[in-house]
């Protein structure tokens, strides 16, 4: 049986593309802008959409995306709020898959079986968990896999080859490589070592390799999507809201800025293999 | 090893206690963790290791710290007799050197050329710096800006000692947020730079690896008990933030039931009072945060609360895993003290016996102030008066009106 997320990378390759993911935080800076833009970005050019989990401790992540997650949570935003938000979007869309992107402990605190229950309910179709690694795969990681979500994985620089079939083993959905050591929003310091370490990571496993961390232009896009099978951009768009806001509210600008970004470096995404 | 049913059996190999601890880190640093781990096995049964740790803990340290009995105290209380495990007279002022030393000669070994570490009330900041200077490595400590302006001296002697001092003024600016930034730091620079944690905490190995570098206190104490009145103490106590003074003054006695244990936790404002205190185990529940399923504070939909107490050094919203794994088992008694309990205890002592207790240490002391009365006069507390006062006497002068 394939799943959104197969059949949205499948489409991208059959376009000699690389599938274009976008993030956005969940609830950012309120739940109605948020929805709005997460409505508009399969039309934007989004292949694949990450929903950020707002977390008040987010260790892995740079201060653009810390901010938008304390931007939610000011405005309310709750783990129910955010697989709300999923729920209203397969309204309309049944295609564009979306993975849920945050940390442990908001669904720990939920429950484990009760999350993956409305996750799936909601039309949730993978699950990235930035600090559960592949030694707590009984945490999250089998109990998704058991209830049909997909639990992608992130390897980054620091996997090596004896390490990978380790992260890979119950990897699903996508392998997310992070480009580089550090946390997002980043610069990209070697586009070659990319394609190297993607290279490597495709001799272990046949599912797609998406590339994140540090992809900022369309430029960017085009020539890490050279290699790739897919591409994440997230600071860059979160940083557009964060831009358009007014005394950390939502403009008439807010919902348009990310759409025409997103637009944009979709342009460098289609040309990437031309 | 200890028997089947020992409490002093855990971690096991996941470096789980119970259900508490594990690996709870991103990806690129797992790489790292593991290697410590591996690192850290073998330095454990290293002779060359464990003699230059003793020989530092001897000459540079000065280890043993004294054991001493409170005498006007114990009168004052007017039940068991006081000791105090004497841990605030060690090199730096505080029980945090007995880790550095250890961790630092683990980093050498490792060849890291850069050294990285989190501080709240900066007791962990100096003697990590303090270790870097004599070692002749760079660091940096990442110190929440409110606790930079509240531990002065302790940032002071910090960049003295050559290290840089980055205030960290995400959330609330204490522990917690100190920690998220160093954790960013360490997977930005995996390469040459090892985390030197300061309290029994964090992803395994920390939590065991700490642990063992604080656990000479209980096993000194516990032989210096035995030299002077030749038993084991009715009951010992100390102070719990993150917990490392604790696990260490705790773990020797765990497999002596006879010996009662109590942690003291910071109530901040009062227990009752939702985010003005930092109790996790009293007044949180588990979750997952900084690498380790604990106890934390927390609100209903997982969000991790700041927390607040008097003390820097107890504002932190969780503690170490093995100290949730006791509470659960009962083994050891926490205990909520309040900042007004600790001041108190804070002067008391200092009047009584001439001693300015750092004001976690007082948390501590505040229990043994409860605790005594209720013994007989033939019964032994000991407190582990894990650090020196000093640099609180501003801040506790301020609350006491002494200083405009």
């Amino acid at each position: 049986m394939t799943t959104r997320i197969d059949r949205a990378f499948a489409a991208a390759k059959a376009a000699n593309r690389p599938a274009f993911v976008t993030y956005l935080m969940g609830g950012d800076p309120d739940l109605a802008t948020s929805q709005a833009i997460l409505n508009a970005l399969p039309q934007a050019g989004a292949d694949v959409i990450e929903l950020g989990l707002p977390f008040s401790d987010p260790m892995a992540d740079g201060v653009v995306i810390q901010m938008a997650g304390q931007r939610a949570l000011k405005a309310g935003q709750t783990l129910l709020g955010v697989l709300g938000m999923v729920e209203e979007f397969r309204r309309k869309d049944e295609n564009t898959p979306i993975v849920l992107m945050g940390y442990y402990n908001p669904i720990y605190s939920f429950g484990v079986e009760k999350f993956l229950a409305t996750a799936k309910e909601a039309g949730v179709d993978g699950l990235i968990i930035v600090d559960l690694p592949a030694e707590e795969d009984n945490e999250l990681c089998i109990p998704a896999l058991k209830a049909g979500i997909n639990f992608i994985r992130l390897t980054t620089p620091t996997t090596d080859d004896k390490r990978l079939p380790v992260v890979l083993e119950n990897t699903s959905g996508f392998v997310y490589y992070v480009s580089m050591t550090g946390i997002t929003g980043a610069a990209i310091k070697s586009r070659a070592a990319v394609g190297e370490a993607v290279s490597r990571i495709k001799a272990h496993t046949n599912l797609p390799v998406a590339v994140g961390f540090g992809i900022k232009t369309a430029e960017d896009a085009a020539e890490i999507g050279k290699h790739a099978d897919g591409i994440v951009v997230g600071t860059v768009l979160v940083d557009a809201v964060a831009k358009t806001l007014v005394d950390g509210k939502a403009t008439d600008k807010t919902v348009s800025a990310v759409r025409e970004l997103v637009a944009d470096i979709a342009a460098g995404v289609k040309r990437a293999r031309t | 090893m200890d028997g089947i049913n020992s409490l002093r059996n855990g971690p096991d190999e996941h470096g789980r206690f119970g259900i508490y601890g594990g690996r709870f880190v991103a990806e690129t640093l797992m790489p790292l963790i593991l290697d410590l781990e591996k690192e850290y096995r073998a330095a454990k049964v290293d002779p060359a290791y464990q003699a230059e740790i003793k020989n530092l803990a001897t000459h540079y340290t000065g280890r043993p710290s004294p054991l001493y009995y409170a005498e006007r105290l114990s009168k004052h209380l007017g039940g068991a007799k006081v000791w105090f495990k004497r841990e605030e007279l060690n090199h730096t002022g505080s029980h945090k050197i007995n880790n550095c030393l250890g961790q630092i000669l683990l980093a050498k070994r490792m060849g890291k050329t850069r050294i990285i570490a989190e501080t709240g009330a900066g007791q962990h900041g100096v003697a990590t710096a303090t270790v870097c200077a004599k070692f002749d490595l760079p660091c940096t400590i990442f110190m929440g800006a409110t606790d930079v302006e509240r531990q002065m001296p302790n940032v002071l002697r910090m960049k003295m000692l050559g290290a840089e001092v980055r205030p960290v003024t995400a959330g609330a600016g204490t522990l917690k947020d100190a920690m998220n930034e160093a954790l960013r730091d360490w997977v930005t620079n995996v390469e040459n730079t090892y985390y030197l944690i300061g309290t029994a905490a964090g992803p395994h190995p920390y939590p065991e690896m700490v642990r063992d570098f604080q656990s000479v206190i209980g096993t000194e104490l516990k032989e210096q008990f035995r030299e002077l009145e030749g038993k084991l103490p009715d009951a010992v106590v100390a102070c719990v933030g993150g917990g490392s003074n604790a696990i260490g003054t705790f773990h020797a006695f765990l497999d002596d039931p006879e010996v009662a244990i109590y942690g003291a936790e910071a109530a901040g404002h009062g227990i009752d009072i939702e985010n003005g205190h930092a109790a996790s185990m009293t007044g949180g529940r588990p979750g997952v945060l900084h690498g380790n399923r604990t106890y934390l504070l927390q609100d209903k939909d997982g969000q991790i609360l700041e927390g607040h107490s008097i003390s820097a050094g107890l504002d932190y919203p969780g503690v170490g895993p093995e100290h949730s794994y006791l509470h659960d088992s009962k083994r050891v008694t926490y205990v909520p003290i309040t900042d007004n309990e600790a001041l108190e205890a804070f002067q008391l002592c200092t009047k009584m016996e001439g001693i300015i207790p750092a004001l976690e240490s007082a948390h501590g002391l505040a229990q043994v102030i409860k605790l005594a009365p209720t013994l007989g006069t033939d019964k032994s507390v000991v407190l582990c008066l894990s650090g020196r006062g000093d640099k609180d006497v501003e801040s506790v002068g301020k609350y006491l009106g002494l200083l405009k």
